[in-house]
């Protein structure tokens, strides 16, 4: 099984130096699309023909992504190309693996797809408690300008690129990807209007493409082994690996790199080592804080993005969040928003007021205060701050785990309202 | 006033990107870490030496978790609050850490010497519960290994 992201990732030695990195073949996309063997629109072509769908969560087709980005000589300049390494969703931690354990991979991503759109600025988009990836993606990006794949003239290829790493200061909205724009101007980090897109209207107006770390780091393998190749490594019409990760009571948290589309019982069973002596599965999130609980009945899906939204959630980051027979669910759900009304950035009314008013509803069940009219109230949450209602994808996200805990663990919800305590304490 | 220090390192900020506003969340960064937090005062010198309004600037800097508008110890303990570290024990980590240092979450102790703040997902969740102090990462944290971890930091 081919697993070309974390190949050259070995989390007992230090990541691979420039050097190491290329005698790896590191690099050598860059060196064949910058030597002439690919134009931009060549490439967009391919990455979109490879399937790769954005990794970050919405799962779009990165090709298609770069296609609406305005090219040629009437294009407006600067172009930008941001990678967002904001990894800020809970319960996911696979891009911190990318980063630290490769930091040149994604630096040669990024400059394929800088080149893909002709941007001629790039910017690493980090969350600041990755101390760690912040020193090795700063060294590795001096590396490349000394190597001369970054800087005037790359190559001889007559194509530029500067690229800067920014560290952010704390604040989930940073990763949606509109907010992080304006997180980069220097402002606090709301959401703006779409349209118009980013690739039209982006970081200091100009045209701009944010991509998730992931997804950027499968660019370079695509140019070297084709769409194909990379269509085959899957298990279904998503192209591509995937990094999954599983963490909560089970035997062996981690991440691993396994085909687009691996069953949710294989990943938790067999790479997790299945639940830990004494606790049972009760239900899984399997994509991150903002995404759907799934429960047993749903094993034996397929982790793609068609096959999770099918079964009523969504493939999300990858990284799923399995909730065990000793965790409450109210309680559960508790943390889940009390984290979203406090990452809300407050700019639309829904969200600023709604996620508070949940969290305190789910607090007086937990603490036994509970009544059954509180159960009616979430529910009109869940329509009130769903999709449409609200300037971005936040409370929608944060009702996803919500409204399915009140259809797969209604017992448990009404059980704190019977007997005026939690069960589980 | 800003040092000569922290306006050169503002000035590097200033040079890559299009107008000076735009490197206000550096320069709350740069300020911070050579004093510690940000006071009203240090709004002011960078607003003033931005050429934006000091509300402009506090707009910003209470926005983001992680700039500091209140004094905090030498240390800053950020004890990992999400779902994964949730549903691992971080709550039994808190009540130590709260024991231990005579604080609650939000707090710093009397000598100054740490202050405990919640902070949300570490991207630790294959080894929770996790907790950051300064920049080190701790993760499989369990309440037995606090004092071993705390006495590093004076």
């Amino acid at each position: 099984m081919e697993r070309p992201l974390t190949r050259n990732i070995h989390p007992d030695r230090p990541p691979l130096n420039l050097k190491e990195y290329e005698m790896t073949g590191g690099y050598a996309a860059v060196r064949k699309v910058c030597g002439g063997g690919m134009s931009p629109a060549a490439l967009q072509k391919l990455v979109q023909d490879s399937n790769l769908k954005g990794r970050g969560g919405a799962g779009f087709n990165t090709g298609i992504k770069w296609s609406l980005i305005p090219m040629g000589d009437q294009a407006p300049h600067p172009k930008y190309l941001i990678a967002n390494a904001d990894e800020m969703e809970p319960g996911t931690f696979k891009d911190r693996v990318l980063l630290e354990g490769n930091p040149h991979q994604l630096i040669e991503g990024m400059i394929l797809a800088a080149y893909a759109i002709q941007a001629e600025v790039a910017y690493v988009f980090l969350r600041w408690a990755y101390h760690k990836a912040a020193d090795l993606i700063r060294k590795s990006i001096q590396e490349a300008y000394d190597a001369g794949y970054l800087g005037k003239d790359i190559l001889g290829s007559g194509f530029h690129l500067d690229m800067h790493l920014h560290t952010g200061v704390g604040r989930y909205m940073c990763g949606e990807e509109t907010a992080l724009l304006n997180a980069l101007e220097g402002k606090r980090a709301t959401p703006r209007a779409k349209p118009p897109f980013p690739q039209i209207s982006g970081l200091f107006g100009k045209p701009t493409i944010v991509n998730n770390v992931e997804t950027l780091c499968c660019v370079p393998h695509i140019v070297n082994n084709g769409a194909d190749w990379f269509k085959g490594l899957s298990y279904s019409e998503d192209g591509g690996t995937k990094l999954y990760g599983v963490s909560g009571k089970v035997k062996r948290p981690g991440a691993w790199e396994l085909p687009m589309g691996v069953t949710m019982r294989e990943l938790i069973e067999e790479h997790a080592g299945g639940m830990k002596n004494g606790v049972q599965l009760k239900g899984v999130l399997p994509g991150g804080a903002s995404t759907d609980f799934l429960t047993t009945q749903h094993l034996d899906i397929k982790m793609d993005y068609k096959s999770v939204a099918a079964a009523g959630s969504r493939l999300g980051t990858g990284t799923m969040i399995v909730m065990d027979s000793e965790t409450c669910p109210v309680g559960f759900v508790h943390n889940l928003q009390h984290f979203f009304a406090q990452e809300s950035c407050g700019w639309c009314t829904p969200c600023r007021e709604g996620l508070p008013w949940v969290e305190k509803i789910l607090l007086s069940l937990e603490k036994g205060d509970g009544t059954p009219e509180d159960l009616e109230l979430l529910n009109m949450h869940t329509q009130f701050l769903g999709p449409g209602n609200t300037f971005c994808a936040l409370a929608p996200g944060a009702m996803e785990p919500l409204q399915s805990a009140l259809k797969y663990f209604r017992d448990d919800f009404e059980k704190h309202i019977e007997h005026k305590k939690c069960p589980y304490d | 006033m800003l040092t000569a220090t922290e306006r050169q390192a503002i000035d590097h900020e200033i040079s890559l990107v299009p107008y000076k506003k735009a490197s206000v969340i550096e320069a709350l960064k740069i300020v911070q870490q050579h004093r510690g937090w940000i006071s009203d005062e240090s709004v002011e010198a960078i607003a003033d030496y931005l050429e934006i309004s000091p509300a402009e600037v506090d707009s910003v800097a209470t926005f983001y978790n992680l700039i500091f508008r209140k004094p905090v110890g030498r240390h800053v303990i950020l004890l990992c609050d999400s779902i994964s570290c949730y549903v691992m024990g971080y709550r039994s980590l808190q009540k130590a850490l709260e024991d231990k240092l005579h604080i609650r979450m939000g707090e710093t102790s009397n000598d100054q010497r740490f202050t405990l703040l919640p902070n949300v997902c570490l991207g630790c969740c294959d080894h929770a519960p996790a907790l950051m102090i300064d920049k080190d990462l701790y993760s499989d944290v369990e309440p037995t290994m606090l004092d071993d971890i705390l006495k590093k930091y004076t």
